[in-house]
């Protein structure tokens, strides 16, 4: 087995070391009723090659973002990744280590974390940011436990465009803390700050604003953070780290937690994770935030050096008096991001952003004079767009599929009531010729041509 | 900055990225778009008005920083790495190579089913593999790290407890010498913690769980092996006990890597257990993840498994989203595929006898470890033991070096140190795990430095109160950090 290097003659010296005669007299405390007395039911070893085959194959069977146009969002999106992202994050020295609880031989992750949080601080206009956690749904979770553990207050209102996988994670996890969630109006893919204004209580813990929102619409979440504000609640905002280049700050908004989804920065779609859970605060919140979080120090010789603190706010210390149960963040994922902020700089956030922006409105312009198409919601929009086609979805996605292209998400399958609309992103990846190429598919599908 | 050699150079501080920065560098190019690409929509408030302070660097000076930061990390590919519990075994390079192929690395989670089968496969073959490893039938991948795991698990025990008795019940027990993710889930799962302590051998004491088990006991939650390094031994009683007064038992498969193909937790009578892909099945630890936890379960709580749940069907694969009982949604999607590919990979490469001399060769390393040490050293436990060995280092505090002392000086020798200061119950613990994945020489080495360590501390204790001495910072005032907490660059906003 080339994973495991003992010799024969090593185990033999070894056990006559240990003074037993073989290796199930090590295992005697093992009842033997609970022994497995069979080899386990799968095949033996695979050479190395052979695995590759296999697992090359499945890899083949899947059509990916290369041999297909993606036009997929909802939370994953296909932003380009530079070469220097794998070839550093590809690098033994940050794969292999483990947590950095020994801060003398752990300073290269120690500071990596810490550029991280100051790099979302500086997206998110907030104070203070832990060193990731697993996602964006999970994000959300613990900062919806933060807000009603703060306050003591149960209720959480939220509106239908805060992404409803991340919803369903949070009503998961809070459940048996017995939190109560109700949703906030919307008209045309916005809150209305006449309803929200209505809706808020003093039982109102917080508010989750999304931003650029689940539909790709950019709210104005300024007047509502506002208004959250005034009724005594917490603002949530769960924002899109790659329209910071372009949307003002949550934070400058007087936003209390921005949490989001940190894929995009840098981290392939690989299926749906592992993703990255960005978490920020402002100040007074530091000392209930959940997550791992590095602080700078001194060594004895007075050298600037890097820790993970604020440590007693952790499970392995506060056990069940913990402000979480999170142990593992996403390490290297939030490495990845950190490689990626570095290369991208201010100017290449805010040219991501703009290139995003101007393609969500090319597809929207052209699909709004396609007939038979209508787009419920009016911009500007981000990067996504809901798109109604009058026509069969199913059918409508297989046609597309057919052209070489993945149309969309059907809003179907998330229980909005918007059966009949794809939700459909782009990227600085899009090209006018794939955009050109999107719309002409739709006409021709709607036209009833074949193929 | 003045150039440094060597070791110095090594000891000096690092800039942060944001000292390298120079307005007008970029290290990033976007294509020239067509004019009819430009947004013209006015942003009004909402417009960004002061640019993020992201770092300006070309390139090769983003790579060269990287780089040199990443030499002041110990990992597994430089030297031994014996910290217990954590399974710090080899990350096959083959492992990297599947997860990024861009069948599986530029797959979007919410593509149609019949453009995405080989990745449904990976997931189906790795659910049944972990199913037949732990003897438990009903497996979901989602869960992101071993501490999700427990919490998905304990919410399907809260959801198994109101469909079947009408209540969630009150109460989850665990040893004292539980890790400390165990409370802190039990608490957000909405149950209140009963600490239960252990026996003078270091396993569960049955009187003491007798005496704690009534109906309002919503599970028991133990490691196997357990955090001293112990096969429970009366496990099969334990679990008779719990599910006599209609409880569940949950085992923390932490320490799964001592039991591949030579026991199985179903057959103990677990009702669920998680499984830390990144320990047992060598997906790397990334400096504090990616990891990923499963959890696998007994046919009894399948339907309250998180939604989706993968189907076959005539070697068709898909998603089933409709479980009226499942718990809901513990991630966004389905967990960290990327670590559940390499795991695949893994548990192919290693085939099902690969898998039980890992677990073998384990065990015969961390005995070997605990015969040699146990002269020197104070073996609390000190019987076979499985995958790990708990020592104490009360004798060498005695004599005026602490555990944190040795740990330090380790790092001088080029060791990771072990596990220090866990288990609670142990003083001056220090847990160490060798994994499968050393060869004698390393371990008779690894002997030899903490022997020699020993002696130091008759000889100069202060070499071991002042170390570490070779590493790229030596320590470091922790409270300080904490009292005067600085965790961004910009401090204004």
């Amino acid at each position: 087995m080339r994973y495991v290097p003992l010799t024969p003659d090593d185990r033999e010296a070894m056990l006559r070391d240990i003074g037993v005669s073989s290796l199930d007299d090590l295992l005697t405390q093992i009842p033997d009723s609970l022994k497995l007395k069979r080899p386990l039911d799968f095949p033996d070893a695979l050479s190395e090659s052979e695995v590759v085959g296999m697992m090359t194959s499945m890899a083949r069977k899947n059509l990916n973002a290369g041999d297909l146009v993606s036009f997929l969002g909802a939370g994953c999106y296909d932003h380009f990744i530079p070469a220097a992202i794998d070839a550093l994050a590809s690098r033994s020295e940050y794969i292999t280590a483990y947590t950095p609880y020994q801060p003398e031989v752990s300073q290269g992750t120690l500071q990596v974390i810490y550029e991280f949080q100051s790099m979302l601080c500086e997206l998110f206009g907030m104070d203070a940011a832990n060193a990731s956690v697993y996602d964006g749904g999970t994000a959300l979770a613990e900062a919806v436990l933060l807000a009603c553990g703060n306050s003591r207050k149960t209720r959480v209102l939220w509106p239908q465009s805060v992404h409803p996988h991340y919803r369903k994670v949070v009503q998961t996890i809070a459940k048996p803390s017995g939190l109560q969630f109700d949703f906030l109006h919307m008209q045309e893919g916005r809150v209305v700050p006449e309803k929200l204004k209505a809706a808020l209580s003093v039982e109102v813990a917080a508010v989750v604003l999304q931003y650029p929102n689940f539909f790709g619409v950019i709210e104005n979440i300024e007047p509502l953070i506002q208004i959250i504000h005034e009724a005594g609640a917490l603002a949530i905002v769960v924002a899109d780290p790659l329209a910071m280049g372009v949307l003002e700050a949550p934070g400058r908004f007087g936003a209390d937690i921005v949490i989001g989804e940190g894929q995009a920065l840098g981290n392939a779609q690989s299926y749906g994770g592992p993703y990255l859970g960005l978490f920020t605060v402002k100040d007074k919140l530091v000392r209930r935030m959940p997550g791992r979080i590095v602080g700078v120090t001194k060594d004895v010789d007075g050298r600037r050096a890097y820790v993970l603190t604020l440590q007693t706010r952790e499970q392995h210390i506060r056990r069940d008096k913990a402000t979480s149960n999170i142990c593992t963040n996403e390490g290297l994922c939030a490495a990845r991001a950190t490689f990626f902020m570095s290369l991208i700089g201010p100017k290449g956030l805010r040219g991501i952003g703009e290139a995003c922006m101007g393609a969500a409105q090319y597809m929207s312009q052209r699909l709004q004079k396609t007939k038979g198409v209508t787009l419920p919601f009016s911009g500007p929009y981000f990067k996504e767009l809901v798109v109604s086609i009058q026509g069969d979805i199913p059918r409508f996605l297989e046609f597309m599929a057919k052209r070489g292209i993945l149309a969309g998400i059907p809003l179907s399958r998330f229980d909005l009531g918007m059966d009949n609309a794809l939700l459909v992103a782009v990227t600085e990846r899009r090209t006018k010729a794939q955009m050109d190429g999107y719309v002409d598919a739709v006409r021709d599908f709607l036209e009833g041509k074949a193929k | 900055m003045t150039k440094k050699i060597s070791v110095q150079a090594l000891q000096s501080e690092t800039p942060l990225v944001f000292e390298l920065s120079r307005a007008g560098r970029t290290g990033y190019d976007l294509p020239k778009y067509p004019p009819e690409l430009q947004p013209t929509a006015a942003l009004g408030n909402l417009a960004r008005k002061k640019a993020p302070r992201l770092p300006e660097m070309s390139e090769n000076q983003v790579v060269r920083h990287y780089t040199n930061l990443s030499v002041r990390n110990h990992h597994i590919d430089k030297d031994f790495y014996p910290l217990g519990s954590c399974t710090m075994k080899y990350n096959p390079k083959v492992n990297e190579q599947m997860a990024s192929l861009p069948g599986f690395s530029a797959l979007h989670p919410l593509q149609p089913a019949v453009t995405c089968q080989g990745a449904l496969e990976v997931v189906y073959l790795l659910s049944r593999a972990l199913a037949e490893i732990s003897g438990l039938p009903a497996v979901t991948l989602q869960p992101c790290a071993g501490a999700q795991g427990e919490l998905t698990a304990l919410l399907m025990f809260r959801a198994y407890h109101i469909k079947h008795h009408g209540k969630p019940r009150r109460r989850v027990i665990i040893p004292d010498s539980a890790h400390g993710t165990n409370p802190a889930s039990i608490v957000i799962a909405g149950y209140e913690v009963q600490e239960l302590p252990s026996g003078s051998d270091g396993l569960v004491d049955l009187n003491a769980l007798k005496n704690v088990l009534d109906d309002d006991v919503a599970a028991l939650m133990i490691t196997n092996p357990n955090t001293v390094g112990l096969f429970e031994s009366r496990i099969a009683e334990i679990t008779k006990m719990v599910h006599g007064v209609g409880g569940l038992v949950y085992m923390d498969g932490a320490n799964l890597n001592a039991l591949l193909g030579i026991a199985r937790p179903g057959d103990m009578g677990f009702d669920a257990c998680h499984i830390n892909l990144h320990k047992t099945f060598s997906t790397p630890h990334g400096g504090g993840g990616p990891g990923s936890g499963p959890v696998a379960a007994t046919s009894a709580l399948e339907p309250f498994l998180p939604t989706p749940v993968v189907r076959e069907n005539d070697g068709t694969y898909s998603w089933d989203w409709n479980r009226p009982d499942s718990i809901g949604h513990v991630h966004a999607f389905f967990g960290n595929f990327a670590m559940q590919v390499r795991a695949l990979t893994y548990i192919l490469s290693m085939g099902r006898d690969g898998l039980r001399q890992t677990s073998e060769a384990a065990i015969l390393n961390a005995n070997y470890l605990r015969v040699k040490l146990e002269g020197a050293y104070e073996v609390p436990y000190n019987t076979p033991c499985m995958h790990e060995v708990v020592l104490s280092g009360d004798r060498q505090k005695a004599r005026g070096a602490r555990t944190a002392d040795i740990a330090k000086r380790l790092l001088d020798y080029g060791f990771h140190p072990p596990t220090v200061y866990f288990p609670l119950i142990v003083h001056e613990a220090l847990m160490i795990e060798p994994t499968e994945s050393e060869t004698k020489e390393t371990l008779d080495e690894f002997i030899d430095v903490m022997l020699k360590i020993d002696g130091e501390i008759t000889a100069n204790p202060q070499l071991l109160h002042d170390a570490p001495h070779t590493t790229p910072v030596r320590r470091l005032d922790e409270a300080a950090a904490a009292r005067s907490l600085d965790i961004r660059y910009f401090k204004d906003r």
